[in-house]
This record gives structure tokens, C-alpha cells and sequence, in this order.
């Protein structure tokens, strides 16, 4: 696997603005680690089926069933910013 | 008072011996006396407790009875809680009040609980050690330079240090487990499935299960009956039967079946671990079980395959936390992306930004066959070592960790290192299925060492009638840390 590990594309993607101080530290941690998982490499699973899930779980269905929904003011409240029943932002565009 | 375990402050209460509100003024007075010590909980919820415990009074007054009325309990800090602060040990959440309770918190406030207060953990619940929690380390009580485990080193404390009756924590990858055994506490791990995660604060969706930590194996079956069904508000929650788990305590352990795989035994564990572990199957063969070898040849894949999966499902969880709708927010932003890379920058700490780089770059495009898809395959093969052992055998006995608690520190310059910690605990969570540490021996230094019981996919109660009959025959259980 021996992956090219470019930093500044994986902060970017995950939305994590890392200082140059913590781009080196996590970088060289990085190759550590992916150099330990390396080792499943040795392992040939061509053959194997991935498991996402331990348990079969199929389709899930249930009734519909009405139920009272939680009241707005008590999601909004948690919000750090909104204004007229709706979330804050800062501009986007 | 503060000192009884589940069962006995149940029966504490039922005779009238004392009230509720008389045992959780005594874990009050507890708190208030080691708290500063051990550093156990993130907040306390002292009047709403006494205000529980006054109700619970009301009813055991009024001849009503449900299986913990009454019981002072303590939560790891990433089960919501109506109305109080469930913070993950996250700046990000920090001043987070969740707007409903957890199912499990649900079913425990119905079975009468009185809940003291929550539990510091790891970030997330990401680490061994309790030493990435952004509000301050926990203490093991058993000696006050050492860590207490991780992730639910709180709870695991906070049961040792006899702050409260019993505790739940949570378990991705030996988060119940190892620090139970670094605390010398009965800590149990369900099976996928089996309890609802719903308003537990996600990590890694398809290993993360709660469970209960507590001074004995008998108490820990109590809590499984309160917390264990299907959940319609959890998909992934079992439609499996939920049996008695008292009733399993009953249940003979003659004629019984351990595994012993040497994969459990190898170079890096330490000497006095392999001992009293040695020593523990010793123990239940003279109770009639008998030994049988097997073998989990996957094992030495397990931690790779680990931080490969668990990372990339947190990766993907932890996106939610954008600085919108809760939690958190950078004021320093001009515009949205600004917003979102200075919240989460200033907002999560070092090991969670680690883990969310690590799972980001394993699902990224030209990475994702290579390492997610990998790691999916070796779960097959991890999960089918244990389809094959369980031909053999009943249950599987083990080390918890290959070592005692750590120090401070000790590990905290080299994740790598703290990742090996969970060597022996995490093949379970891959595998799904059910693991339970107890307390087995201390080393010369008085630090407690865990034994753990691995079982099939639902089936807790072999284990916990393996475990009960180990404490039957001995005492290290009984041992309580003087602070």
C-alpha cells in the first residue's frame, strides 16, 4: 500500500486547519502508524467478503407512528448563533 | 453505606435500613471526600439527584418496587441526559445540554435510578488512558500517579473509588474492559446490538456498545436486565430475546468449556498478568471447567484493522460537528469555510484530530481499497477465528491487558504504543461479541490485574455465570483502593 501521505489534501478534506508545528508532528505519526497497518498486506484476503456489520441486519421497517416532535426553540436554543427560526451563519458565498 | 454494592443497597433499601436519600447523601459525603483525589467525574448533578432519591423514597414508602430504585449511579460522559451537560470530555461540546435522555438513560430512570453525575473519559471516547480528556485526567485510585484506563476511566473510578453504587460506560475497542481491569472492577461489554446506542454520542457506529461497570459480576447482570432489548429508536438494537441475567447466576459452571488461545499470551505481556491469569484458569478448572486449546490465529491484525475501521466511521461521525446547529463555534470567522476549519481546529484535541486525519485518509479517493476495504476483509477473518474457536469451547478466557495501569505520561508521546494497550480487547468489538473483565490478582505494587471472559454472539450469560462463580471462589472483587 505504501501510501503517498499528503497532509495539507487530508486537513482540507476533514476541515482541520493544522499549524505547521502539528502538520510535522501528525505527518510523522502518520507513517508510523500506516507502516504498523501495513502489516495486514501480508495477509491475502482476495477471497474474503468485508464485514460492515456483525450482526445481519437487513431492511429495519416499522409502523408509522405519529409521533409529537421535539419543539423548535429547543434545537435552536442550542445553536451559538440564530435568528428568526433559523441557524446562523457567517457568509457563505 | 457508600461502600455497598448494587445488590446489597437494594436490600439496604428494601429493609429499611436506610433511605435513598440517606444512601446518596452518603455517596455525596464520599464524593465530596476522594473526589479531588481521583477526579472522576466531569459534573455533578447533586440536586436533581436528591431530588430522584426523595421520589424513590415516595415510592419504596408507598410498597412499590423496580429493579434500582433508589440506586445512586454515575454516567460516562457521552450518554445524553435531559437537561444536564453531556460534553464528551470536547471543548466542542462543552456547553452542550442534550434536549432528550438516551434510551438507556430512559430505561434506567424508569427502573428508579438516581443519577449523581457524569463521568470524564477520553475525548470522544478515543483513548486508553483517560489522559486526552479536555477537561483534566482521572486518577487511578489504586495508586494516584497512574492512569485509570480508557475511555471510561471515569466510570471505572468513580465504581473503585466507591463514588457511586455502579456506573455505565461505553466500549469501542476496550473501553469498559481495560479500565475495569486497571481499576479492579467488574466491567462487561454486551453484545453488538444488544443494549441500544441511541443518545449515546457516536464514535465508531458499528463496534460502539454501553455496558455496565460494577463491584461485582452479580451487579452487573441487574443492570444488563435494565439497559438490554431492541430499541425502535436504534435500528442496529438485537430483536433478540432478552433473557433474566440474574437467573444465568444460577446456572452451573461444571462440565463448561474455556478456550485458552496462546495468541493471548504472547511476549508483551507482563509476567505477574500471565501469572494471576494463569492462576484464574486454575481456579475455574477446580470449579469444573474444563481447558480446552484454540486458537485466533488473526489476532496480531487486530489493532491494524482497528484503527483502520474505527477511525474511519469517527472520521465520518465527527463531521457533524461544524459549529451549526450545536456545540461549539470559532468567533473569528469571515466566512463559512473559515467557520468550519477554525470550529473544528480550536474545537477537538490532539488525539481526535489524529483519528479523524487517519479515518479522512483511509476513505479517501485511491486509499479506500486499499486500507477501509482491507481492514472490512481481516474483520471476516477475525470474526470467523471466533465462529471457528466457539466449536470448540464455551467461552474464552484471557488476559484483559497485557499490562497494569500505566503511568502518567507514560504513553502519551507515542500513540502507537497506547493504540498496542487494547491488543487483547479489541478483537471482541470486531467480532461483536460479548466480553467481560473481573478482577484476578494485583501485582507486587497493589495494582489490580483483569481477567476476561469472551462468549458467543448473545449469549452474556455464560459469562456471567462463569464470572459469578469466580467471585464466588474468591476475593480479589472485595479489594477496594484506601484513599
Amino acid at each position: 500500500m505504501s501510501a503517498i501521505f499528503d497532509i495539507d489534501h487530508i486537513a482540507l478534506l476533514a476541515r482541520l486547519r493544522l499549524t505547521h508545528a502539528e502538520k510535522d508532528k501528525l505527518g510523522r505519526q502518520m507513517e508510523t502508524i500506516l507502516g504498523y497497518i501495513d502489516q495486514l498486506n501480508q495477509l491475502d484476503t482476495a477471497d474474503v467478503e468485508p464485514t460492515s456489520h456483525v450482526i445481519p441486519i437487513h431492511n429495519v421497517f416499522r409502523e408509522d407512528e405519529e409521533t409529537k416532535p421535539f419543539p423548535e426553540k429547543d434545537y435552536l436554543s442550542l445553536a451559538p448563533a440564530e435568528k428568526k427560526h433559523h441557524y446562523e451563519v457567517p457568509q457563505i458565498i | 453505606m457508600h461502600q455497598a454494592t448494587l445488590l446489597q443497597a437494594k436490600d439496604g433499601l428494601k429493609q429499611k435500613k436506610f433511605s435513598s436519600q440517606e444512601l446518596t447523601e452518603a455517596v455525596f459525603k464520599r464524593i465530596d471526600a476522594v473526589e479531588d483525589k481521583v477526579q472522576a467525574f466531569v459534573h455533578l448533578t447533586r440536586e436533581s439527584a436528591m431530588q430522584e432519591a426523595k421520589e424513590a423514597d415516595k415510592k419504596i414508602a408507598a410498597g412499590e418496587d423496580a429493579p434500582l430504585l433508589g440506586i445512586p449511579l454515575a454516567l460516562k460522559d457521552l450518554i445524553c441526559t435531559e437537561g444536564a451537560r453531556t460534553t464528551c470530555a470536547s471543548k466542542i461540546l462543552d456547553q452542550f445540554v442534550s434536549p432528550y435522555d438516551a434510551t438507556v438513560v430512559k430505561q434506567l430512570k424508569a427502573a428508579g435510578a438516581v443519577i449523581v453525575g457524569k463521568t470524564n473519559m477520553d475525548e470522544f471516547a478515543m483513548g486508553s488512558s483517560n489522559e486526552n480528556s479536555w477537561h483534566h485526567p482521572t486518577l487511578n485510585p489504586w495508586a494516584l500517579n497512574r492512569v485509570p484506563g480508557g475511555s471510561s476511566g471515569g466510570s471505572a473510578a468513580a465504581v473503585a473509588a466507591e463514588e457511586c453504587i455502579a456506573s455505565l460506560g461505553s466500549d469501542t475497542g476496550g473501553s469498559i474492559r481495560q479500565p475495569a481491569s486497571f481499576c479492579g472492577i467488574t466491567g462487561m461489554k454486551p453484545t453488538y446490538g444488544r443494549v441500544s446506542r441511541f443518545g449515546l454520542v457516536a464514535f465508531a457506529s458499528s463496534l460502539d456498545q454501553i455496558g455496565p461497570m460494577t463491584k461485582t459480576v452479580e451487579d452487573a447482570a441487574l443492570l444488563m436486565n435494565v439497559i438490554g432489548g431492541k430499541d425502535p429508536l436504534d435500528s442496529t438494537s438485537a430483536d433478540v430475546a432478552l433473557p433474566d441475567f440474574m437467573l444465568a447466576l444460577k446456572n452451573q459452571v461444571k462440565g463448561l468449556k474455556m478456550g485458552i488461545a496462546k495468541e493471548y499470551f504472547t511476549s508483551g505481556i507482563a509476567p505477574e498478568v500471565a501469572k494471576s491469569v494463569e492462576a484464574a484458569i486454575k481456579t475455574l478448572e477446580s470449579l469444573g471447567m474444563e481447558k480446552v486449546e484454540v486458537s485466533l490465529p488473526h489476532t496480531e491484525y487486530a489493532v491494524a484493522t482497528y484503527y483502520i475501521l474505527a477511525c474511519a466511521e469517527a472520521s465520518t461521525n465527527l463531521s457533524r460537528y461544524d459549529g451549526v446547529r450545536y456545540g461549539y463555534r470559532s468567533e473569528s470567522s469571515d466566512n463559512l469555510k473559515d467557520m468550519y476549519l477554525n470550529t473544528r481546529s480550536e474545537g477537538f484535541g490532539e488525539e481526535v484530530k489524529r483519528r479523524i486525519i487517519l479515518g479522512t485518509f483511509v476513505l479517501s479517493s485511491g486509499y479506500y481499497d486499499a486500507y477501509y476495504l482491507k481492514g472490512q476483509k481481516v474483520r471476516t477473518l477475525i470474526k470467523q477465528d471466533f465462529e471457528a474457536a466457539y466449536k470448540q469451547c464455551d467461552l474464552i478466557v484471557a488476559p484483559t491487558s497485557p499490562l497494569p495501569a500505566f503511568q502518567l505520561g507514560e504513553k502519551m508521546d507515542d500513540p502507537l504504543q497506547m493504540y498496542l494497550a487494547d491488543i487483547y480487547t479489541i478483537s471482541a468489538n470486531l467480532a461483536g461479541i460479548p466480553a467481560m473483565s473481573i478482577p484476578c490478582g494485583f501485582t507486587g505494587d497493589n495494582l489490580p490485574i483483569g481477567l476476561q471472559l469472551m462468549g458467543r454472539h448473545f449469549d452474556e450469560e455464560t459469562l456471567l455465570t462463569v464470572g459469578h462463580h469466580f467471585q464466588q471462589a474468591t476475593d480479589f472483587h472485595k479489594n477496594f483502593a484506601s484513599l
